[in-house]
């Protein structure tokens, strides 16, 4: 398809140029549509004059403002993007209405968000592309262009520090860091075209996607309740919402780390459980640590415990599985798990003691034939000398 | 006591003719030199080949050939059963040793000069033992099937690979197939325990044959001594003096063997996948060395000819040479025997310095 | 052990009688405690260990009685855990039961009919394809013999 626009426009400079190597890798122009898809004009006259008439629709450059309705004006007929790929979604714009961008544009904000903002549009992308400014590695960056800019922010009155918490939280080491695509980013949480904040009701409907566990656990204990009472969003209150950093065990419990203290006070019904969760969880780290120990000991000093590090495994299993049910927050819970996670580090303990006991065991063997050997060889020379002697 | 063993030789007597056998005990000699020492190696080799017997037949109650249950049953043997860990890191310690011990046995007597007529059969099957020995090793070093011995076997069968005519067939009668697979470790394990053995109990029956019909050798040098002045021959009796002597040996040998299992007992390492790639830096048993690390760095072409078929070509004269070394030996045209010292010397320098060298290469 | 010595002059002389006992008392020591001390290990070697052995690479998951229709059980392959499924209909399928996204060991959802990961809520179906969530590659599946009471798993074996 002619695009004759390209002919002159690669060649001028910005802002009204636009190079023909970025223009190809634009997911619109490798399906054949040519630069009056958009801005109108008729792309196959060579004559400036015709190109851009009136009488070919020209439209110049087109405003922010302007581009969800101009976007939607293709993308929201069904029709239309069948022909190009059927398994498109056509509501974009519908859930753009929704979000407190959409809201925004109506009332006529031209700072937030439009679909080239996030888009790109001359060089635009599949988001499946990895150089596109909204696959999942590249979302948090885009969004941070203007979420992470205070002064742009102003007016809105909301922080502007998310994207420095989330680069501390333990999904962005996922997703930038270890290449885990499923990990969550912005949209993940948020929404993308409908880009809402989840409400504090609905911030443990959002994690429970994934944390299935955790949630089912959290309803069914104290906290639900009492959190509902005093309007704290879930999950949030003791994880953050963006600098969710790795949970330790020092997170429960009174100690000078534990997010319990927030809330709860010394001596109280709450108190006693954090703390004796927390006992419980230290107490079964610490018997694996150990008793991995020993078995690391063990086999560099020779011996084969491949048996017992594989069953140290289901220990560590356990101690997952505690961890998970501390969101219960009854330290019965925890105790059913911790206990079973000792069960099997009394076993790989015992199992790297009597890895030790087998090597003192063929030590001292090996000292007593030696023994036996030196023995017979003194007797040996002895026997040969007598032998000799006559 | 001693009235049940006089009638248990009673019953011998009557049958066979015990006192010309104690009488033909007794003749046996062994000389007694500078030298002497030395004598002790081939016994000590034979000693090490008992021990491979003993430990491999016990090795065999248990392990199972077959990719998939070969290193499992060494994992059993190192793991569950009794003095398993025992068994078998003597056997592969004693492999090792076996194979040091043969090669030291060769070259005393290449500088004692034993192999001079008329025992040039004693050096030829002497020198078709080493290579036995070496066909033991190699076959027996894939039998745990792990990563190591998975790759080196792969390695190592193909550098006969490069011998032209013979090359491909040699290969596809090592491996039994194209590539490595169960079929190369039932093969092994056939050549480790069944063709290897009853060659070479053939070869060292008639090596040890040979022996007693020879007697033993004396440097020449000694000989000549001897001859001009009789009196100073000094002769011990084999039976009991040297045997005593031997048996010394031999324990210390077994005490040595029993440190080395429990002291550093023998790794089982990783279950062979043949879908993985060669860990880095593989390289054979530290007898292969030399030869591994010499084709290594010959350059691809050398005169215009595959560098690496050069190389083994060169192996093989050498192997050749060593074969037909008494019949190198000579006075005419010109006396050889400084110039099989120079070579045997040379070469034992070669030998150790790749060795080193392809020790610490990566 | 007797001197093999034909030339013996004197009679034996009596100093030397005890020293003579002392060393064949040593040398005959020796030489029993050292033989000893060889065979005790192979003599106990030759006695097979109480454990069954790792025969094979078919592992017995399970007998038939133990698992319904619609039931799962988690049991050990080699150096993992591993998930033996009885479907509805009374099929056996076998997989590993590590989860490909982060290790966790998954489970059978009788309600779902499908393998989940508690984890992070991947789901596996019954052939242990990847079907939603995180998980990246599906379970590896498992080669499932019946013989008699006994449900064998083991490698699916290369073409």
């Amino acid at each position: 398809m002619k695009d004759s626009c390209l002919d002159c426009h690669s060649n001028l400079p910005e802002p009204l140029g636009v190079s023909a190597e970025t223009y190809s890798q634009n997911i619109h122009a490798q399906k054949g549509l040519t630069c009056a898809a958009c801005h109108g004009g008729d792309a196959s006259s060579d004559d400036p004059e015709k190109a851009m008439s009136g009488a070919a629709g020209w439209k110049g450059k087109v405003e922010r403002k302007q581009v969800p309705e101009l976007c939607a004006s293709c993308h929201s007929k069904a029709e239309l993007m069948k022909k190009y790929n059927p398994g498109l979604r056509v509501d974009q714009f519908q859930q753009y209405k929704t979000s407190v961008h959409g809201m925004k544009w109506a009332k006529g904000d031209g700072k937030v968000a439009v679909c080239t903002d996030c888009h790109g549009v001359h060089d635009l992308r599949p988001p499946s592309d990895p150089r596109s400014k909204v696959h999942p590695t590249n979302i948090a960056t885009t969004c941070s262009h203007c979420h992470a800019d205070a002064e742009y922010m102003k007016p809105y009155g909301i922080k502007t520090d998310q994207f420095a918490n989330y680069e501390q939280s333990v999904h962005h080491d996922a997703m930038v860091v270890r290449g885990d695509l499923s990990a969550p980013t912005c949209t993940t949480c948020h929404g993308n075209h409908g880009a809402t904040p989840p409400g504090v009701a609905n911030v443990t409907a959002v994690c429970s996607n994934c944390h299935v566990f955790q949630a089912q656990l959290f309803e069914t204990s104290p906290h639900k309740d009492v959190f509902a009472a005093m309007v704290l969003p879930g999950c949030v209150t003791c994880h953050s919402n963006h600098a969710i950093k790795h949970p330790t065990d020092e997170m429960i419990g009174m100690g000078p780390k534990a997010v319990c203290t927030n809330c709860h006070s010394q001596g109280d019904g709450g108190a006693t459980q954090a703390e004796a969760m927390h006992t419980q969880l230290t107490e079964l780290a610490t018997a694996i640590s150990s008793s991995e120990e020993l078995l690391g000991r063990a086999e560099r000093q020779g011996m084969e415990v491949s048996q017992a590090k594989l069953q140290a495994a289901q220990a560590r299993d356990a101690l997952l599985k505690a961890r998970v049910s501390v969101h219960a927050f009854r330290d019965s819970e925890v105790k059913r798990d911790t206990d079973a996670g000792l069960a099997v580090t009394r076993q790989t303990y015992a199992a790297g003691q009597k890895a030790m006991e087998e090597w003192k065991f063929r030590r001292v063997g090996l000292g007593l034939s030696v023994v036996a050997i030196a023995i017979t060889l003194v007797g040996l020379g002895l026997y040969i000398r007598n032998l000799e002697q006559n | 006591m001693s009235s049940m063993t006089n009638s248990v030789r009673h019953w011998l007597e009557e049958r066979f003719p015990l006192d010309d056998i104690k009488t033909l005990m007794e003749k046996k000699k062994v000389p007694v030199h500078r030298y002497s020492y030395w004598y002790f190696l081939g016994g000590m080799t034979l000693f090490l080949f008992g021990v491979q017997v003993l430990t491999g037949a016990l090795l065999l109650l248990y392990y199972r050939p077959g990719a998939d249950e070969a290193f499992e049953s060494v994992q059993f043997i190192m793991t569950q059963v009794h003095f398993g860990w025992l068994i078998r890191s003597v056997h592969s310690w004693s492999a090792n040793l076996l194979i040091f011990m043969a090669f030291a046995h060769l070259f005393s007597v290449l500088f004692l000069r034993s192999y001079r007529k008329p025992r040039e059969l004693t050096w030829l099957s002497g020198i078709l033992l080493l290579f036995l020995m070496l066909g033991f090793g190699f076959s027996g070093y894939l039998l745990p099937w792990n990563t190591l011995s998975y790759f080196a076997t792969k390695v190592g069968t193909e550098i006969p690979a490069q011998i032209p005519i013979i090359g491909r067939p040699t290969l596809l009668f090592l491996r039994g197939g194209e590539d490595i697979t169960g079929s190369t470790l039932t093969r092994m394990f056939g050549f480790h325990v069944a063709i290897l053995p009853a060659i070479a109990t053939l070869l060292i029956g008639l090596h040890l044959a040979l022996i007693q019909w020879f007697g033993m050798s004396v440097p020449p040098a000694l000989e000549a001594e001897w001859r001009a002045f009789p009196p100073e021959k000094r002769e011990v009796r084999f039976f009991p003096n040297f045997v005593l002597r031997e048996l010394m040996a031999w324990y210390v040998a077994l005490g040595m063997l029993g440190a080395l299992a429990a002291l550093f007992p023998w790794g089982l390492g990783v279950k062979a996948d043949p879908f993985a790639s060669a860990p880095a830096g593989i390289k054979p048993e530290w007898y292969f060395l030399f030869m591994f690390q010499t084709l290594k760095l010959i350059p691809a072409k050398v005169v215009g000819m595959d560098g690496e078929m050069l190389g083994i070509l060169a192996f093989g004269l050498v192997g050749a040479v060593a074969l037909l070394l008494p019949f190198l030996d000579r006075e005419k045209p010109f006396n050889t025997r400084r110039w099989i010292s120079g070579l045997a010397c040379v070469f034992l320098g070669y030998m150790a310095v790749m060795t080193i060298y392809g020790w610490v290469a990566k | 052990m007797h001197s093999a010595s034909g030339t013996s002059t004197a009679a034996p002389e009596p100093r030397n009688a005890p020293r003579r006992q002392f060393v064949n008392i040593l040398l005959g020591t020796g030489l029993v405690a050292s033989a000893a001390s060889f065979l005790y290990p192979i003599l106990r070697y030759l006695v097979p260990p109480k454990l069954p052995d790792l025969g094979g690479d078919a592992v017995l998951a399970a007998k038939t009685s133990e698992l319904k229709p619609n039931t799962a059980k988690t049991f050990r392959f080699g150096s993992r855990p591993g998930l033996l499924v009885e479907t509805v209909s009374g099929e056996y399928h076998a997989m590993s039961a590590t989860c490909t996204h982060l290790g966790c060991t998954v489970q059978y959802r009788p309600d779902l009919r499908e393998i989940w990961c508690a984890c992070h809520n991947g789901i596996y179906d019954l052939n242990g394809r990847n079907i939603s969530g995180p998980p990246p590659r599906p379970l590896e599946a498992f080669e499932v013999q019946v013989r008699g009471d006994d449900i064998f798993v083991r490698r699916k074996q290369e073409a």
